[in-house]
């Protein structure tokens, strides 16, 4: 089982990719923890982004909200429809 | 449908009329249509480029109607965002609300129109002279959704 990262916009534009699978270690439980550690493998724009945001399983979330196995967890910047 | 995510064109007098169709309690239907201006933050824009979040953008946009149907007496409502490229003057997004009387058509209009801008996951991009760029969201478009606070 793994989880299912998804970056779209100016995240997806700056890191050459629109997703990835990771295997979520024991101690990564929360979308806080997880982005900490995408941001130790490299994706630094997660830790400095402007109002980044974050959604888990298609609901938006903040960075206390529960990350488990098999879910799909996607960062944006905030959101400019309309 | 009550919410379309489309690259196509939409035909606003169609959309309207068979919203309203065959059903005689409907005394108000107000619209809001958006178009693709060509200057933005003092830059001249030849195209926009809309990027979305598959399945979390039409869950996000019944979420927004599903409110305002718990909020105001409503019969229909209708959005239909575009995605993909567009150019100035063409049309993104509609949105169209049905009721009795107009006050509840005109607020509810409204409501999902300020929703859509702050929680529905869609990014535009700007081709300009200088090159393209990512839009930045827009205080104003938070402050909008603030004064529904309940």
């Amino acid at each position: 089982m793994s989880v299912r990262i998804l970056y779209f916009a100016g995240l997806r534009e700056a890191f050459g990719c629109a997703g990835e699978s990771l295997d979520l270690p024991a101690n990564v439980a929360s979308v806080a923890a997880l982005r900490d550690l995408l941001v130790g493998q490299g994706r630094d724009l997660l830790a400095t982004a402007k109002n980044l945001r974050c959604a888990v399983n298609q609901e938006m979330a903040g960075s206390d909200a529960v990350v488990k196995d098999g879910d799909e967890v996607a960062f944006f910047p905030p959101v400019t429809g309309g | 449908m009550t919410v379309r995510v489309q690259e196509a064109d939409f035909d606003l007098g169609a959309e309207l009329a068979a919203l309203r169709a065959g059903d005689p309690r409907i005394g108000a239907l107000a619209s809001f249509v958006g178009l693709v201006r060509d200057l933005n933050d003092g830059s001249s824009v030849s195209e926009m480029t809309l990027e979305h979040y598959p399945g979390m953008t039409e869950r996000a946009l019944e979420e927004i109607v599903s409110e305002a149907k718990s909020r105001w007496k409503i019969y229909g409502a209708l959005i239909i965002h575009r995605v993909g490229p567009l150019k100035p003057c063409d049309q993104i997004v509609l949105v169209a609300v049905t009721s009795a009387h107009r006050g509840e058509a005109f607020a509810a209009c409204e409501f999902i129109m300020d929703y859509l801008k702050t929680r529905a996951p869609f990014w535009k991009r700007e081709a300009t002279p200088d090159g393209a760029r990512w839009v930045d969201a827009r205080e104003s478009d938070d402050s909008a959704v603030r004064r529904w606070a309940q």
